[in-house]
Protein backbone atom coordinates (compact mmCIF):
# COMPACT_ATOMS: atom_id res chain seq x y z
CA UNK A 1 0.00 0.00 0.00
CA UNK A 2 1.34 3.67 -0.97
CA UNK A 3 1.95 5.32 2.13
CA UNK A 4 2.56 8.91 2.82
CA UNK A 5 3.58 11.71 2.41
CA UNK A 6 1.50 13.14 6.04
CA UNK A 7 1.93 16.59 4.95
CA UNK A 8 -0.98 18.36 5.93
CA UNK A 9 0.39 22.05 4.70
CA UNK A 10 2.84 24.64 5.42
CA UNK A 11 2.99 26.96 7.95
CA UNK A 12 4.45 30.63 8.56
CA UNK A 13 7.21 29.84 11.49
CA UNK A 14 6.71 33.56 11.92
CA UNK A 15 2.91 34.26 12.43
CA UNK A 16 1.46 30.79 12.32
CA UNK A 17 -0.88 31.75 9.13
CA UNK A 18 -1.58 28.08 7.24
CA UNK A 19 -0.89 27.61 3.35
CA UNK A 20 -1.60 24.25 1.19
CA UNK A 21 1.45 22.53 0.06
CA UNK A 22 2.45 23.80 -3.10
CA UNK A 23 5.07 25.43 -4.26
CA UNK A 24 5.45 28.72 -1.68
CA UNK A 25 8.29 29.23 0.74
CA UNK A 26 7.46 32.70 1.88
CA UNK A 27 4.35 34.23 4.45
CA UNK A 28 2.42 36.89 1.85
CA UNK A 29 1.64 38.82 4.81
CA UNK A 30 4.94 38.78 7.10
CA UNK A 31 7.96 37.05 4.87
CA UNK A 32 8.19 34.67 7.33
CA UNK A 33 9.52 31.25 5.93
CA UNK A 34 6.83 28.51 5.10
CA UNK A 35 7.70 25.09 7.29
CA UNK A 36 6.07 21.90 6.15
CA UNK A 37 3.04 20.71 8.87
CA UNK A 38 3.03 16.89 9.20
CA UNK A 39 0.41 14.50 11.37
CA UNK A 40 2.69 13.10 13.27
CA UNK A 41 0.36 11.02 15.02
CA UNK A 42 -0.40 9.21 11.68
CA UNK A 43 3.36 9.29 10.77
CA UNK A 44 3.56 7.40 14.78
CA UNK A 45 1.03 4.58 13.66
CA UNK A 46 3.13 4.26 10.38
CA UNK A 47 7.03 3.73 11.30
CA UNK A 48 8.80 1.64 13.81
CA UNK A 49 12.68 1.25 14.08
CA UNK A 50 11.84 -1.88 12.00
CA UNK A 51 10.09 -0.46 9.27
CA UNK A 52 12.96 2.44 8.87
CA UNK A 53 15.89 -0.77 9.23
CA UNK A 54 13.61 -2.41 5.88
CA UNK A 55 13.71 0.80 3.95
CA UNK A 56 16.06 1.69 1.34
CA UNK A 57 19.63 2.34 2.33
CA UNK A 58 18.82 6.05 1.44
CA UNK A 59 17.63 9.05 2.87
CA UNK A 60 13.98 7.50 1.68
CA UNK A 61 14.07 4.91 4.56
CA UNK A 62 12.32 7.71 6.44
CA UNK A 63 10.05 9.11 3.50
CA UNK A 64 7.60 9.07 6.22
CA UNK A 65 9.11 12.11 7.86
CA UNK A 66 10.01 13.91 4.37
CA UNK A 67 7.55 16.20 2.67
CA UNK A 68 7.45 14.26 -0.51
CA UNK A 69 6.43 10.49 -1.70
CA UNK A 70 9.12 7.93 -2.11
CA UNK A 71 7.56 6.40 -5.02
CA UNK A 72 9.27 7.90 -8.01
CA UNK A 73 11.65 9.56 -5.66
CA UNK A 74 14.42 11.58 -7.67
CA UNK A 75 17.54 9.16 -6.48
CA UNK A 76 21.12 8.84 -7.06
CA UNK A 77 21.48 7.27 -3.41
CA UNK A 78 21.49 10.01 -1.42
CA UNK A 79 21.66 9.50 2.38
CA UNK A 80 22.91 6.46 5.06
CA UNK A 81 26.57 7.63 4.96
CA UNK A 82 29.18 5.55 7.56
CA UNK A 83 29.19 7.61 10.76
CA UNK A 84 32.59 6.63 11.77
CA UNK A 85 34.19 6.45 15.41
CA UNK A 86 37.45 8.60 15.45
CA UNK A 87 39.30 7.53 18.14
CA UNK A 88 42.54 8.87 16.33
CA UNK A 89 41.21 12.36 15.92
CA UNK A 90 39.80 12.49 19.33
CA UNK A 91 43.10 11.73 20.76
CA UNK A 92 44.66 15.00 19.29
CA UNK A 93 41.49 17.34 20.07
CA UNK A 94 41.17 15.17 24.22
CA UNK A 95 37.64 14.07 23.14
CA UNK A 96 37.09 10.30 24.13
CA UNK A 97 33.90 9.83 22.46
CA UNK A 98 34.17 11.75 19.11
CA UNK A 99 32.31 10.38 15.87
CA UNK A 100 32.32 11.61 12.78
CA UNK A 101 29.18 11.68 9.93
CA UNK A 102 30.74 11.57 6.59
CA UNK A 103 29.02 13.38 4.28
CA UNK A 104 31.28 13.55 1.86
CA UNK A 105 30.69 10.37 0.01
CA UNK A 106 27.46 11.18 -1.30
CA UNK A 107 26.29 10.85 -4.65
CA UNK A 108 27.84 14.20 -5.88
CA UNK A 109 30.19 14.51 -2.56
CA UNK A 110 28.05 16.96 -0.29
CA UNK A 111 24.77 16.04 1.85
CA UNK A 112 23.27 18.54 -0.52
CA UNK A 113 22.14 15.04 -2.11
CA UNK A 114 20.08 14.77 0.60
CA UNK A 115 18.00 18.25 0.26
CA UNK A 116 18.12 18.31 -3.72
CA UNK A 117 16.59 14.74 -3.63
CA UNK A 118 13.67 16.19 -1.67
CA UNK A 119 13.57 18.77 -3.12
CA UNK A 120 13.06 17.88 -7.03
CA UNK A 121 11.13 14.81 -5.82
CA UNK A 122 8.49 17.17 -4.48
CA UNK A 123 8.93 19.65 -7.49
CA UNK A 124 8.32 16.67 -10.01
CA UNK A 125 5.14 15.86 -7.77
CA UNK A 126 3.54 19.84 -8.47
CA UNK A 127 4.44 19.41 -12.09
CA UNK A 128 7.96 20.95 -12.13
CA UNK A 129 10.35 20.43 -15.58
CA UNK A 130 12.73 22.98 -14.56
CA UNK A 131 15.37 22.89 -11.50
CA UNK A 132 16.83 25.38 -10.82
CA UNK A 133 19.06 26.99 -7.74
CA UNK A 134 21.47 29.88 -6.38
CA UNK A 135 24.53 27.80 -5.36
CA UNK A 136 27.64 28.46 -3.55
CA UNK A 137 28.68 24.86 -5.36
CA UNK A 138 27.68 22.02 -3.67
CA UNK A 139 24.00 22.39 -4.50
CA UNK A 140 25.32 23.28 -7.58
CA UNK A 141 26.60 20.12 -8.29
CA UNK A 142 23.63 18.28 -6.59
CA UNK A 143 20.96 20.09 -8.46
CA UNK A 144 22.61 19.26 -11.86
CA UNK A 145 23.09 15.76 -11.14
CA UNK A 146 19.57 14.77 -10.18
CA UNK A 147 18.03 16.77 -12.54
CA UNK A 148 19.99 14.71 -15.13
CA UNK A 149 19.23 11.86 -13.65
CA UNK A 150 15.30 12.95 -13.85
CA UNK A 151 15.24 13.95 -17.01
CA UNK A 152 14.74 17.61 -15.55
CA UNK A 153 16.29 20.76 -17.55
CA UNK A 154 18.66 22.52 -15.21
CA UNK A 155 19.47 26.33 -14.58
CA UNK A 156 22.29 26.78 -12.13
CA UNK A 157 23.56 30.37 -10.76
CA UNK A 158 26.85 30.60 -8.77
CA UNK A 159 29.44 33.31 -8.56
CA UNK A 160 31.96 33.27 -11.04
CA UNK A 161 34.31 32.71 -9.08
CA UNK A 162 33.75 29.41 -7.84
CA UNK A 163 36.51 26.91 -7.46
CA UNK A 164 37.41 25.52 -10.71
CA UNK A 165 36.29 22.05 -9.62
CA UNK A 166 32.68 22.81 -8.90
CA UNK A 167 32.20 24.47 -11.91
CA UNK A 168 33.29 21.52 -13.94
CA UNK A 169 31.70 19.23 -12.06
CA UNK A 170 28.29 20.99 -12.12
CA UNK A 171 28.80 21.73 -15.68
CA UNK A 172 29.40 18.07 -16.89
CA UNK A 173 25.49 17.09 -16.28
CA UNK A 174 24.95 19.19 -19.17
CA UNK A 175 22.47 21.74 -17.61
CA UNK A 176 22.86 25.21 -18.23
CA UNK A 177 25.26 26.95 -16.02
CA UNK A 178 25.15 30.80 -15.78
CA UNK A 179 27.99 32.27 -13.83
CA UNK A 180 27.25 35.04 -11.94
CA UNK A 181 29.33 38.69 -11.22
CA UNK A 182 29.22 38.66 -7.61
CA UNK A 183 29.43 37.24 -4.54
CA UNK A 184 26.53 34.10 -3.56
CA UNK A 185 24.09 36.83 -1.68
CA UNK A 186 23.91 38.80 -5.05
CA UNK A 187 23.45 35.31 -6.79
CA UNK A 188 20.58 34.75 -4.14
CA UNK A 189 19.07 37.58 -4.74
CA UNK A 190 19.30 37.59 -8.31
CA UNK A 191 17.29 33.97 -7.86
CA UNK A 192 14.57 35.08 -5.70
CA UNK A 193 13.86 37.53 -8.39
CA UNK A 194 14.17 35.28 -11.03
CA UNK A 195 11.54 32.68 -8.99
CA UNK A 196 9.03 35.36 -8.85
CA UNK A 197 9.83 35.86 -13.04
CA UNK A 198 10.03 32.31 -13.74
CA UNK A 199 6.87 30.99 -11.90
CA UNK A 200 7.34 27.35 -13.54
CA UNK A 201 10.92 26.69 -12.77
CA UNK A 202 11.51 24.94 -9.30
CA UNK A 203 14.39 27.05 -7.59
CA UNK A 204 15.50 24.19 -4.92
CA UNK A 205 16.03 26.86 -2.52
CA UNK A 206 14.00 29.60 -3.10
CA UNK A 207 9.88 28.44 -4.29
CA UNK A 208 10.40 25.07 -3.30
CA UNK A 209 12.74 25.86 -0.21
CA UNK A 210 9.98 24.39 2.34
CA UNK A 211 10.13 20.94 0.97
CA UNK A 212 14.44 20.91 0.06
CA UNK A 213 15.32 22.21 3.77
CA UNK A 214 13.31 19.30 4.99
CA UNK A 215 15.97 16.61 3.55
CA UNK A 216 18.99 18.02 6.29
CA UNK A 217 16.68 16.05 9.10
CA UNK A 218 17.52 13.04 7.61
CA UNK A 219 21.41 13.88 8.96
CA UNK A 220 20.23 13.80 12.59
CA UNK A 221 18.06 10.46 12.23
CA UNK A 222 20.45 8.77 10.87
CA UNK A 223 23.00 9.37 13.61
CA UNK A 224 20.81 8.58 15.93
CA UNK A 225 19.94 5.27 14.02
CA UNK A 226 23.09 4.41 13.77
CA UNK A 227 23.98 5.08 17.19
CA UNK A 228 21.32 2.47 17.99
CA UNK A 229 18.81 4.69 18.08
CA UNK A 230 20.60 7.24 20.91
CA UNK A 231 20.97 10.61 20.25
CA UNK A 232 24.82 12.03 20.52
CA UNK A 233 25.63 14.55 23.45
CA UNK A 234 26.65 17.02 21.29
CA UNK A 235 26.60 18.01 17.48
CA UNK A 236 28.80 20.50 15.84
CA UNK A 237 27.17 21.64 12.23
CA UNK A 238 28.51 24.27 9.51
CA UNK A 239 26.73 27.12 9.34
CA UNK A 240 26.24 28.99 5.79
CA UNK A 241 22.11 29.76 5.81
CA UNK A 242 21.87 28.01 8.55
CA UNK A 243 19.16 25.85 7.49
CA UNK A 244 21.32 22.26 8.18
CA UNK A 245 21.38 22.68 12.01
CA UNK A 246 18.03 24.15 12.52
CA UNK A 247 16.85 20.88 10.51
CA UNK A 248 19.03 19.00 12.81
CA UNK A 249 17.54 19.94 15.71
CA UNK A 250 13.71 19.54 14.69
CA UNK A 251 15.07 16.38 13.34
CA UNK A 252 16.48 14.97 16.67
CA UNK A 253 12.80 16.43 18.20
CA UNK A 254 10.92 14.27 15.32
CA UNK A 255 12.51 11.17 16.49
CA UNK A 256 10.91 11.46 19.84
CA UNK A 257 7.54 12.64 18.80
CA UNK A 258 6.93 9.50 16.27
CA UNK A 259 8.18 7.18 18.39
CA UNK A 260 12.01 6.44 17.41
CA UNK A 261 13.54 7.60 20.38
CA UNK A 262 12.42 6.40 24.04
CA UNK A 263 13.49 9.28 25.49
CA UNK A 264 13.18 13.52 25.23
CA UNK A 265 16.16 14.61 23.38
CA UNK A 266 18.67 16.74 24.71
CA UNK A 267 21.58 17.47 22.31
CA UNK A 268 23.56 20.37 22.39
CA UNK A 269 24.24 22.18 19.05
CA UNK A 270 27.13 23.91 18.18
CA UNK A 271 27.76 26.21 14.83
CA UNK A 272 31.14 26.23 13.06
CA UNK A 273 32.01 29.43 10.88
CA UNK A 274 35.00 30.93 8.62
CA UNK A 275 35.99 34.05 9.55
CA UNK A 276 36.05 35.34 6.64
CA UNK A 277 31.89 35.10 6.90
CA UNK A 278 30.88 34.83 10.69
CA UNK A 279 27.63 36.80 10.99
CA UNK A 280 26.39 33.80 13.26
CA UNK A 281 28.94 33.86 15.25
CA UNK A 282 29.56 37.09 15.91
CA UNK A 283 25.55 37.38 16.71
CA UNK A 284 26.46 34.69 19.18
CA UNK A 285 29.27 36.75 20.58
CA UNK A 286 28.14 39.78 20.82
CA UNK A 287 24.47 38.38 22.31
CA UNK A 288 22.33 40.19 19.55
CA UNK A 289 19.11 37.97 18.46
CA UNK A 290 19.61 39.29 14.83
CA UNK A 291 22.50 38.74 12.33
CA UNK A 292 24.33 41.65 10.90
CA UNK A 293 24.85 40.87 6.96
CA UNK A 294 28.23 40.84 6.12
CA UNK A 295 30.47 40.51 2.78
CA UNK A 296 32.31 37.12 2.66
CA UNK A 297 36.22 36.59 2.35
CA UNK A 298 38.25 33.80 2.55
CA UNK A 299 38.67 30.47 1.05
CA UNK A 300 35.17 28.70 2.62
CA UNK A 301 33.45 29.24 -0.77
CA UNK A 302 30.84 26.54 0.17
CA UNK A 303 29.83 28.72 3.56
CA UNK A 304 30.12 32.31 2.10
CA UNK A 305 26.30 33.32 2.74
CA UNK A 306 26.83 36.62 4.40
CA UNK A 307 22.99 37.02 4.73
CA UNK A 308 22.00 33.38 6.53
CA UNK A 309 18.06 33.26 5.59
CA UNK A 310 18.23 30.58 8.75
CA UNK A 311 20.60 32.30 11.01
CA UNK A 312 18.74 33.45 13.84
CA UNK A 313 16.92 30.42 14.14
CA UNK A 314 20.26 28.00 13.78
CA UNK A 315 21.47 30.93 16.73
CA UNK A 316 17.86 30.29 18.95
CA UNK A 317 18.89 26.37 18.64
CA UNK A 318 21.98 26.68 19.84
CA UNK A 319 21.25 28.87 22.68
CA UNK A 320 18.42 27.06 23.50
CA UNK A 321 20.68 23.93 23.57
CA UNK A 322 23.84 25.01 25.84
CA UNK A 323 26.00 25.19 22.08
CA UNK A 324 28.03 27.61 20.90
CA UNK A 325 28.75 28.89 17.98
CA UNK A 326 32.76 29.34 17.19
CA UNK A 327 34.48 30.76 14.22
CA UNK A 328 37.88 29.81 12.36
CA UNK A 329 40.74 31.56 10.13
CA UNK A 330 41.73 30.33 6.80
CA UNK A 331 44.78 28.45 8.31
CA UNK A 332 42.78 26.87 10.75
CA UNK A 333 40.28 25.68 8.17
CA UNK A 334 43.52 24.05 6.25
CA UNK A 335 45.19 22.83 9.25
CA UNK A 336 41.42 21.26 10.23
CA UNK A 337 41.35 19.06 6.37
CA UNK A 338 44.43 18.11 6.81
CA UNK A 339 44.45 16.98 10.39
CA UNK A 340 41.15 14.80 9.31
CA UNK A 341 42.62 13.62 6.80
CA UNK A 342 45.92 12.34 8.70
CA UNK A 343 43.92 10.74 11.82
CA UNK A 344 40.60 9.30 10.13
CA UNK A 345 41.61 9.11 6.10
CA UNK A 346 38.65 11.37 4.86
CA UNK A 347 39.18 14.38 2.60
CA UNK A 348 36.36 16.84 3.36
CA UNK A 349 36.34 20.11 1.71
CA UNK A 350 36.54 23.88 3.29
CA UNK A 351 33.71 23.64 5.20
CA UNK A 352 34.75 20.16 7.05
CA UNK A 353 38.35 22.01 7.68
CA UNK A 354 35.90 24.61 9.35
CA UNK A 355 34.03 21.79 11.49
CA UNK A 356 36.94 20.28 12.43
CA UNK A 357 38.74 23.41 13.19
CA UNK A 358 35.49 24.65 15.59
CA UNK A 359 35.34 21.36 17.13
CA UNK A 360 39.08 21.82 18.17
CA UNK A 361 38.75 25.28 19.32
CA UNK A 362 35.80 24.35 21.38
CA UNK A 363 37.15 21.39 22.80
CA UNK A 364 39.94 23.52 23.84
CA UNK A 365 38.07 25.84 25.27
CA UNK A 366 35.38 23.18 26.98
CA UNK A 367 32.59 24.06 25.64
CA UNK A 368 32.62 20.78 24.23
CA UNK A 369 33.21 17.88 26.96
CA UNK A 370 36.21 15.55 27.03
CA UNK A 371 33.58 12.76 27.47
CA UNK A 372 30.81 13.90 26.00
CA UNK A 373 29.88 11.82 22.78
CA UNK A 374 30.32 13.75 20.13
CA UNK A 375 29.19 13.83 16.64
CA UNK A 376 30.70 16.18 13.97
CA UNK A 377 29.00 16.43 10.54
CA UNK A 378 31.61 16.16 7.65
CA UNK A 379 29.46 17.72 4.58
CA UNK A 380 31.62 17.76 1.68
CA UNK A 381 34.25 15.89 -0.01
CA UNK A 382 37.77 17.29 -0.58
CA UNK A 383 38.51 16.78 -4.27
CA UNK A 384 35.76 19.64 -4.59
CA UNK A 385 38.41 22.23 -3.38
CA UNK A 386 41.81 20.91 -3.71
CA UNK A 387 43.32 24.29 -4.04
CA UNK A 388 42.88 24.57 -0.72
CA UNK A 389 45.64 22.58 0.16
CA UNK A 390 47.17 22.35 -2.85
CA UNK A 391 50.11 24.38 -1.69
CA UNK A 392 51.19 22.20 1.05
CA UNK A 393 50.05 18.70 -0.46
CA UNK A 394 52.50 17.36 -2.81
CA UNK A 395 55.21 14.42 -3.05
CA UNK A 396 57.43 13.90 -0.17
CA UNK A 397 60.24 13.48 -2.71
CA UNK A 398 61.12 12.94 -5.98
CA UNK A 399 63.41 10.14 -7.01
CA UNK A 400 64.74 8.09 -9.73
CA UNK A 401 63.64 4.58 -10.36
CA UNK A 402 66.24 2.97 -8.35
CA UNK A 403 66.26 1.41 -4.87
CA UNK A 404 69.22 3.01 -3.62
CA UNK A 405 67.59 6.46 -4.42
CA UNK A 406 64.51 5.50 -2.85
CA UNK A 407 66.19 4.25 0.30
CA UNK A 408 68.39 7.03 0.51
CA UNK A 409 65.76 9.31 0.05
CA UNK A 410 63.44 8.34 2.24
CA UNK A 411 65.38 6.65 5.38
CA UNK A 412 62.64 4.50 5.54
CA UNK A 413 64.30 1.54 5.99
CA UNK A 414 62.95 0.46 9.46
CA UNK A 415 59.29 0.61 8.97
CA UNK A 416 57.66 -2.17 10.06
CA UNK B 1 13.03 62.20 -6.68
CA UNK B 2 11.30 59.99 -8.93
CA UNK B 3 11.76 56.15 -7.50
CA UNK B 4 11.09 53.28 -9.07
CA UNK B 5 9.91 50.35 -6.83
CA UNK B 6 10.43 46.63 -7.51
CA UNK B 7 7.88 44.57 -6.20
CA UNK B 8 8.18 40.68 -5.08
CA UNK B 9 5.46 38.59 -6.00
CA UNK B 10 3.76 37.79 -3.07
CA UNK B 11 2.93 42.00 -2.69
CA UNK B 12 1.81 42.42 -6.42
CA UNK B 13 -1.77 41.96 -5.62
CA UNK B 14 -1.46 45.17 -3.64
CA UNK B 15 -0.86 46.96 -6.24
CA UNK B 16 -2.72 45.95 -9.05
CA UNK B 17 -0.87 42.78 -10.56
CA UNK B 18 1.96 45.50 -11.27
CA UNK B 19 5.61 44.15 -10.68
CA UNK B 20 6.90 48.26 -10.23
CA UNK B 21 5.82 50.91 -8.89
CA UNK B 22 6.64 54.93 -9.29
CA UNK B 23 6.88 57.13 -6.77
CA UNK B 24 8.28 59.74 -5.22
CA UNK B 25 10.49 60.42 -2.33
CA UNK B 26 13.89 61.77 -1.24
CA UNK B 27 14.60 58.18 1.08
CA UNK B 28 14.24 54.56 1.08
CA UNK B 29 11.72 54.87 3.70
CA UNK B 30 9.64 57.88 2.19
CA UNK B 31 9.58 56.09 -1.42
CA UNK B 32 8.20 53.20 1.20
CA UNK B 33 5.80 55.04 2.68
CA UNK B 34 5.08 56.96 -0.82
CA UNK B 35 3.98 53.12 -1.83
CA UNK B 36 1.84 52.53 0.71
CA UNK B 37 -0.05 56.13 0.24
CA UNK B 38 -0.68 54.70 -3.62
CA UNK B 39 -1.63 51.07 -2.25
CA UNK B 40 -2.98 51.27 0.63
CA UNK B 41 -1.71 48.10 2.54
CA UNK B 42 1.66 47.78 1.32
CA UNK B 43 2.97 49.78 4.96
CA UNK B 44 1.60 46.79 7.49
CA UNK B 45 2.98 43.89 5.15
CA UNK B 46 6.49 45.55 4.83
CA UNK B 47 6.71 47.25 8.34
CA UNK B 48 6.40 45.88 12.35
CA UNK B 49 4.57 47.54 14.96
CA UNK B 50 7.22 49.58 15.72
CA UNK B 51 7.81 50.96 12.54
CA UNK B 52 10.96 48.80 11.52
CA UNK B 53 11.52 46.62 8.30
CA UNK B 54 10.15 43.25 8.83
CA UNK B 55 12.95 40.67 9.87
CA UNK B 56 12.42 38.90 6.78
CA UNK B 57 11.53 41.97 3.97
CA UNK B 58 14.93 42.82 2.32
CA UNK B 59 15.19 46.25 0.60
CA UNK B 60 18.07 46.99 -1.66
CA UNK B 61 18.97 50.04 -3.58
CA UNK B 62 20.20 49.35 -6.78
CA UNK B 63 22.72 46.92 -6.16
CA UNK B 64 22.93 47.58 -2.84
CA UNK B 65 20.97 46.05 0.26
CA UNK B 66 20.47 48.86 2.44
CA UNK B 67 21.69 47.32 5.68
CA UNK B 68 24.91 48.41 3.78
CA UNK B 69 23.93 51.44 3.54
CA UNK B 70 21.95 54.28 5.42
CA UNK B 71 19.16 51.91 6.28
CA UNK B 72 15.41 53.28 5.90
CA UNK B 73 17.56 56.79 5.62
CA UNK B 74 19.42 55.81 2.53
CA UNK B 75 19.16 58.99 0.64
CA UNK B 76 17.70 57.82 -3.35
CA UNK B 77 19.06 59.59 -6.57
CA UNK B 78 16.52 60.47 -9.20
CA UNK B 79 16.11 57.88 -11.13
CA UNK B 80 16.85 55.16 -8.67
CA UNK B 81 15.88 51.23 -8.49
CA UNK B 82 14.29 49.99 -4.74
CA UNK B 83 13.29 46.74 -4.89
CA UNK B 84 11.75 44.78 -1.96
CA UNK B 85 13.06 40.95 -1.63
CA UNK B 86 11.69 37.88 0.71
CA UNK B 87 14.60 37.38 2.49
CA UNK B 88 14.11 33.65 3.18
CA UNK B 89 16.25 31.62 0.05
CA UNK B 90 18.77 30.04 -0.32
CA UNK B 91 21.03 28.11 1.34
Amino acid sequence: MKKGPFVQGLRCRECGRGYPAEALHVCEWCFGPLEVVYDYEAIAASISRQSVAAGPKTIWRYADLLPASPDGAVDLGAGLTPLLRADRLGAELGLSDLWLKNDTVNPTGSFKDRVVSVALTRARELGFKVAACASTGNLANSVAAHAARAGMRSVVCIPADLERPKVVTTAVFGGVLVAVNGNYDEVNRLCAELASEYPTWAFVNVNVRSYYAEGSKTLAFEVAEQLGWKVPDHVVVPIASGSQLTKVAKGFREMFKVGLLDEEPAVRISGAQAQGCSPVAAAFDSGADFIRPVRPSGIAKSLAIGDPADGAYALDEVRRSGGAVAAVTDDEIVDGIRLLARTEGIFAETAGGVTIGVLAKLAASGVVKPNERVVAFITGNGLKTLDAVAAECGPTVTVAPKLEDFQAALGVADWQ
Amino acid sequence: MSVKVRIPTQLRALAGGAGEVQVEGATVGDALKALDAAHPGFGERLFDESGNLRRFVNVFMGEEDIRFLSGLGTPVPDGAVVSVVPAVAGG
